[in-house]
């Protein structure tokens, strides 16, 4: 019996992450005595407010190689993915002849619904395929947009699975054929290198609380030269330059800002962190449990998260067998439905093979004891599921 | 520094301070099914019961949003459609922005909508009437159960943004008779980052979302609902006390209005015209016009002299001009020459006389070089 921690180990960190400490730090003074409203600029306090508003602003931009004033602020990627999606394709005219806008099966439920609610608007959703590796072949991007398009929408990084999309290439591809190339980077950002100079990104999602910052903050970058023009999603007091009114949620913007740059600073070291992690946590799943099978790209992926398919047990059982442990079949935001994920039936995996997956998220304040932990607590939870199966 | 913009945004009261802190300790995303995500559950949803007890409505009934003008935005987009829009002429930027188009309804040199032209304007088909129940510029109380009668004999919608009444008032959306209510965090003393939308139950499960999503808020909105704003504003509205039918009332932040009395009043004695001051009024503000005195000038007088009002809405602030509400109250050139005084729920007596000095010092150069 391997002994139980004092604590739930937690490894859903792509569902949401703790809050760094450090983070909390930077953001407490700002939620108490330096409380002003930051667009309060004819009074101190609130032209306080404002700088450390901007100072975060900055710190986001530095960690994808945009200009400040080209992020602005919202409430969570998902609302990013909402304005950037439903912004573009608004603020086109309604004679422009670009009316398809292209996305991939396994991005995000919100681009998803995003993309399809613009069909009511006359426009033209089309959802890609991808690779049994979860990758999307550019090929079929390049066969998509021979239709005159307004916008691509590919993940960075998948939310279940950990696969890392070539957006170098796509959005080139996009490029090429004069539609917007937007990325939904909650599950990058922060993570892996991203640069959207380099990498030809004219619109990027990013989310404070996949990165240790809090929940209620994101941000979407909007490139400027040349300029993406969007309609905002609701108006009101003009703040973001009209894109998204508001009062600005000072203390988790700079909760973002900070966890932006501790990101930024810490990526190599933890990403290797994180690598050797995940690669312990496999080696000895792997070995008591012959049969498993790891969903997604080997190479071509985040090191924190792995998507596993177990041989002979479902992954409600397993998490039922195993409550001390924070796992999850997918998405948070529709594992409460325990359907199949979508995202591993786009990488062909069958009903059963999906309903037998669990996501493992690796994150900065898992320890080897947990990892060790929890390899052990869902190998004797499986074999124990798995041998009542053969009984009955 | 004396803090006397509260309207912009309230100072976190501790109890707020505290929730928002414990909620940074959860672990979870509120809609896993494992024990992290389950507390977190928990807490958002306790937080929601906490709040719409608070307004007299069901928890179901109530949508999260990040704030204020979301919730405005989501009222109008869901139950505007196919709806004529009339919106009172006072409304905040976020109500205006979401209805071009709109009839507008006006108001009195008090601030007070006019009933009588509510009347006709419902008589045109079916409409969304918005009427904010207190004016973020002049504390105005606006009469929204006596529209709300109207709004409901000619089937018709009624949203009130009742941002700036929240925990200074009384508010009950059932009494009320609205079919919407827009509220934030901030303003009641809460953090900043979040607010709900209370929609009447006949309307609520339906409700189109703005933000499409993963299906958090039963559908209406998407997206990690930010759950240590939302407990931190479950928390803020406890602490409120708004145990009172109407800001004249003792107790509560009714506290406040003799302190906001003695402001306008010392204020009167340096040349000062309080605007909408013989409407009810929220007991925190008053609105304070300088003849001949820009008000862009004053406050920044006032700020140099450590004291925080503003010229108007702080989401407008950037850009100082005239006050649109001062302008359909009907304000001249006032309209311009005014500014917002608004006591948080910590203000003190000191903080009033820190005011007055400032004012009259003020008032004392600005006026005569006016004149």
């Amino acid at each position: 019996m391997t002994p139980r921690p004092p604590h739930p180990v937690y490894l859903d960190n792509q569902s949401t992450t703790p809050c760094d400490p450090r983070v909390l730090a930077a953001m407490l003074p700002w939620f108490t005595e330096r409380f002003a409203n930051p667009h309060s600029v004819e009074h101190a306090m609130g032209r306080e407010a404002e700088a450390a508003v901007e100072q975060a602003r900055a710190q986001v931009a530095a960690v994808i190689g945009a200009e400040p004033r080209e992020l602005v602020f919202t409430s969570g990627a998902t609302e990013s993915n909402n304005i950037a999606i439903k912004g573009a394709a608004r603020h086109v005219a309604a004679g422009n002849p670009r009316r398809r806008v292209v996305t991939v099966a396994t991005e995000h439920k919100c681009v998803l619904e995003s993309v399809a609610d613009l069909r009511a608007e006359g426009f033209e959703p089309v959802v890609l395929p991808v690779r049994p590796d979860g990758t999307l072949d550019p090929a079929v991007l390049r066969a998509a947009l021979a239709v005159p398009t307004l916008l691509v929408s590919v993940m960075a990084v998948n939310n279940e699975t950990g696969v890392v999309q070539d957006l170098t290439a796509l959005a080139a591809l996009a490029r090429q054929a004069g539609a917007l190339f937007h990325t939904d980077a909650a599950q990058g950002f922060g993570k892996i290198p991203l640069d959207v100079v380099a990498m030809g990104i004219d619109l990027m999602s990013v989310s404070g609380h996949k990165i240790y910052g809090p929940k209620g903050i994101g941000a979407l970058y909007v490139r400027r030269r040349p300029r993406v023009r969007l309609a905002p999603l609701f108006s009101g007091g003009g703040q973001e330059r009209g894109l998204r009114s508001g009062t600005l949620a000072t203390p988790l913007i700079v909760g973002l800002g900070e966890a932006a740059r501790l990101a930024q600073a810490e990526m190599a070291s933890e990403a290797a962190r994180l690598a050797l992690l995940r690669d312990r946590f496999l080696v000895r799943l792997e070995a008591l449990v012959p049969g498993l099978v790891v969903n997604g790209s080997r190479s071509a992926r985040i090191p924190g998260n792995l998507n596993l398919t177990f041989p002979a047990a479902t992954a409600a059982d397993l998490m039922a067998a195993a409550p001390v442990l924070c796992v999850s079949t997918g998405s948070a935001c529709s594992s409460a439905a325990l359907e199949p994920s979508y995202v591993l039936r786009a990488l062909g995996l069958s009903d059963a093979q999906a309903a037998r997956s669990l996501r493992i998220g690796i994150g900065r304040f898992t320890s080897p004891a947990d990892i060790d932990f929890a390899a052990a607590a869902l190998a004797e939870a499986h074999a124990k599921l798995a041998h009542a199966t053969i009984e009955a | 520094m004396t803090y006397l913009d509260a309207n912009a945004t309230e100072p976190l009261r501790p109890q707020a301070r505290a929730a928002v802190l414990a909620a940074l300790d959860l672990v979870g995303n509120p809609a896993s099914v494992h024990a992290a995500g389950r507390a977190a559950r928990r807490l958002l949803e306790e937080s929601r019961e906490a709040i719409a007890a608070r307004f007299g409505a069901r928890p179901a009934d109530l949508v999260f949003t990040s704030g204020g003008t979301e919730a405005d935005a989501l009222a109008v987009h869901a139950l505007g459609r196919g709806r004529r829009l009339i919106v009172g002429a006072t409304e905040h930027l976020a109500v205006r922005a979401a209805t071009a188009g709109a009839a507008v309804l006006p108001v009195d040199r008090s601030g007070i909508a006019d009933l009588e032209e509510l009347r006709r304007l419902l008589r045109e088909g079916p409409a969304l009437v918005c009427l904010m129940l207190a004016n973020n510029e002049t504390g105005t109380i606006q009469p929204v159960a006596a529209a709300a009668a109207l709004c409901r004999a000619a089937g018709a919608l009624l949203h009130v943004d009742a941002v700036q009444a929240a925990g200074r008032v009384a508010v009950d959306v059932a009494s009320l008779g609205a079919d919407s209510l827009a509220l934030s965090a901030h303003k009641l003393g809460g953090p900043k980052g979040a607010g709900a939308l209370l929609v009447a139950p006949a309307l609520s499960a339906m409700l189109a979302p703005l933000i499409a999503g993963g299906g958090q808020e039963r559908g209406r909105r998407g997206g990690t609902p930010a759950l240590p704003a939302i407990a931190g504003f479950a928390a803020a509205c406890q602490a409120a006390d708004w145990q009172t039918a109407d800001c004249q009332a003792a107790g509560g932040a009714a506290a406040l209005a003799p302190l906001r009395d003695a402001a306008e009043r010392g204020a009167q004695e340096a040349g000062a015209l309080p605007l909408g001051a013989d409407a009810a009024r929220l007991p925190n503000t008053t609105c304070l016009a300088l003849p001949g005195v820009r008000a862009d000038t004053q406050v920044i007088a006032l700020d140099l002299a450590g004291v925080q009002v503003s010229a108007g809405a702080a989401c407008s602030s950037g850009k100082v001009g005239r006050s649109h509400v001062l302008d359909a109250m009907g304000a001249g050139d006032l309209a311009g020459e005014a500014v917002r005084v608004s006591l948080p729920w910590c203000a003190t007596p000191a903080d009033i006389d820190a005011f007055l000095r400032a004012y009259h010092s003020m008032a004392g150069r600005l006026s005569r070089r006016a004149a």
